[in-house]
């Protein structure tokens, strides 16, 4: 994972609640097998409405998405974060995300940042008074930054530590093997396993 | 000190505590996987030169692609075969075992893992599916993960994370005549909306929960993820240890005493107290359906479609406009009004033999109405073969439905069975999201009975409505 620690893009108003991950990339585009290559899929259906923001000039180069609370609900669908990455985007800002979309986001480098749903309305009143403004997304003081407006956002610090010095979690986990060899020593012995039974 | 059900479970899996910052790092006792979101996750262990650390504690199916017909050929979709027979490669592989189309145990993932007994109280499950919450229903520690998340899971069988929030969700009262579980948690995402459970555990209880048989449980913590929570949670009972007893993976001779005795520890301490607590009675309850674009825009059958003109909060308001739109539905109109071109009886959250027995009791002897179209798809092959000794597909197909072969099916638009656009279906499965069921399709949320009684009249109805 690449580290993060500002970006400046241009930013794209999104003004919707609830954009869940069928929204984001709907299941047709979950049936290939690679890591790369989903920004077609990315709001595919809304994309094919010529006014949809994303095929509005300036707001097509966008990186820095700004949308309404609950983004991120429903499926656990990695490829929603894959997606929005592949496209260009680097920072979603909204005032309330799912968890698992949070989660995901996490693990790939996209900032997941939770800033008031009014600073949110300030963002999106600037980026549409003045399309293409470029939006600054400060990882290491947690701001948002637009024309004047400075709004702080959220992040859990672990993450934050992460992306900041773009670690990857499994080899931070696997520093503790000890323990979880010692704890897979002490698990109950009547727990099941998944190997075949025998025909009966 | 006194505990919730759910913090008992984190306890008891804690490899090591996260100082500060850092989270828990968690012990994972049963990976599920699926043929559509474990691909990268194997690659990436390819990649990183890692092996799979506990297959015999990993167990995979087919279900979101596959098709419902014709499973004795090849997957007509080249993208969806590639999808499937990478499944089967990477099991093959890395010792997977590993339930394909056509197998007696195939069939949804979350139904399989409950009906072999592999489900059991206390455990943590996870799956790259977020209706993995579903196994929440025996009193286990489940929850939805990312790709990344699965391989992580798979390298060390481990998770990082930081513990839940908990909240009760209080049920009771007796439900009144046609009134299901699929409403109980239709009514509750109504209440706390689709965000309400974000951070959270749910834990379902109360003596309306504490009836439900076991499936009906399933459906109930299914769908804990459409109100935003990662978990729901109920306690076990002799409900939950009668349903487990004798399956496949289930312990037996002195493990069982030994598991039940344990058990039996899996409930909340009466003093102990959650981060928040929502009420609900169940007399209120009545059958309950759906007429927006998200799983929190639900009314009792007997309402009209709201009037979005009459919401306070903006975002909502616009919200409800937007779901009308693509809805085509108009403020006002009764939701018995609602016509549908497609009924579908299915997916893990009503695709089980309760589920099917509870709808065939409906349409017996009855007619799926004229123009409409019926799909009745087990949630696992073993379903259907119960199904089938019980007659139940004789009754539907009398009906004038069709009976399918196992898999999520209708559920997600990733599969042959998927709506026209601008065709309506009463469904039975757990998202209304735009486009979810195909293309335009315009979903309405319902039980199985609703389910059954809308095949008959062709409206939205509860099965009351055929009395008349």
């Amino acid at each position: 994972m690449d580290a993060f620690t500002t970006h400046t893009g241009v930013g794209v108003p999104l003004r919707r609640s609830n954009v869940d991950t069928d929204q984001i990339i709907p299941a047709v585009y979950l049936k290939r097998v690679t890591r790369t290559g989903f920004e077609d899929g990315l709001f595919a259906a809304w994309r094919g409405d010529e006014h949809f923001i994303l095929n509005q000039e300036p707001f097509k180069a966008g990186s820095v998405l700004v949308a309404g609370p609950d983004f991120g609900t429903g499926s656990s669908r990695e490829h929603a974060v894959w997606a929005l990455m592949d496209y260009g985007f680097r920072v979603v800002v909204s005032s309330r995300f799912a968890d698992i979309f949070r989660g995901n986001s996490g693990k790939q480098g996209l900032v997941a940042a939770q800033c008031s749903q009014s600073d949110v309305e300030l963002l999106w009143k600037v980026l549409e008074s003045e399309p293409g403004t470029p939006v600054t997304v400060d990882l290491t003081d947690k701001t948002v930054r637009a024309k004047d407006l400075v709004a702080p956002f959220e992040i859990d610090d672990y993450t934050r530590w992460r992306l900041l010095e773009g670690l990857d979690d499994i080899a931070l986990t696997l520093r503790h093997e000890p323990e979880i060899s010692a704890f897979e020593g002490n698990r109950q012995t009547w727990l099941p396993t998944t190997d075949p039974l025998p025909a009966v | 000190m006194s505990r919730t059900l759910a913090e008992k479970v984190w306890e008891a899996h804690v490899v090591r505590h996260g100082s500060g910052a850092e989270p828990d790092l968690l012990y994972i006792d049963l990976h599920l996987l699926h043929e559509v979101t474990s691909p990268q996750a194997f690659d990436g262990l390819r990649l990183a030169g890692r092996g799979l650390r506990r297959a015999d504690l990993t167990i995979a199916t087919e279900d979101h692609n596959v098709p419902t017909v014709d499973i004795d050929k090849p997957i007509a979709d080249l993208v969806s075969r590639t999808q499937v027979e990478t499944l089967r490669r990477n099991c093959a592989e890395f010792g997977v075992r590993l339930h394909p189309m056509g197998d007696f145990e195939q069939g949804i993932v979350h139904v399989v893992g409950p009906q072999l007994g592999l489900t059991q109280p206390g455990m943590t499950v996870v799956c790259g599916d977020s209706h993995t919450s579903t196994h929440g229903a025996f009193g286990a520690l489940a929850f939805g993960i990312g790709t990344s998340e699965v391989e992580h899971v798979m390298a060390t069988q481990t998770l990082p994370l930081r513990p839940f929030k908990t909240m009760a969700i209080n049920v009771n009262g007796a439900l009144g005549e046609g009134v299901t579980a699929k409403d109980i948690i239709l009514a509750v995402i109504a209440k706390i909306g689709t965000g309400g459970g974000q951070g959270y555990v749910l834990e379902y209880r109360g003596d309306a929960i504490e009836a439900l048989s076991m499936e009906a449980r399933m459906t109930v913590c299914n769908m804990s993820i459409e109100a935003g929570a990662r978990a729901g949670m109920i306690a076990p009972d002799d409900t939950t240890f009668d349903y487990i007893k004798g399956r496949p993976h289930a312990p037996s001779g002195a493990d069982w005493d030994a598991a039940v005795e344990y058990w039996k520890t899996l409930r909340t301490d009466d003093d102990a107290t959650f981060d928040a607590e929502v009420n609900l009675d169940a007399a209120e309850l009545t059958p309950f359906v759906t007429w927006g674009t998200n799983p929190g825009q639900g009314l009792p059958l007997s309402a009209n479609i709201p009037d979005p003109e009459k919401i306070a909060d903006e975002n909502e308001r616009v919200a409800a406009e937007k779901a009308l739109t693509y809805m085509g539905l108009e403020a006002g109109t009764p939701l018995r009004d609602i016509r549908v071109d497609t009924v579908f009886l299915g997916s893990c959250t009503n695709g089980r033999i309760e589920d099917l027995r509870a709808a065939a009791d409906v349409i017996k002897g009855k007619h799926v109405a004229s123009g409409v179209r019926m799909l009745v798809v087990p949630g696992s092959m073993r379903v259907r073969k119960q199904a089938e000794d019980e007659g139940l597909d004789k009754v539907f197909l009398d009906a004038g439905a069709e009976w399918r072969q196992a898999g999520c099916s209708m559920c997600l638009g990733m599969n042959p069975d998927q709506l026209a656009p601008g065709e309506r279906s009463a469904s039975t499965s757990n998202r209304n999201f735009e486009g979810r069921q195909g293309k335009g399709g315009r979903t309405h949320l319902v039980s199985p009975l609703v389910a059954a009684a809308t095949a008959v009249r062709g409206t939205l109805s509860a099965p009351a409505d055929l009395e008349n």
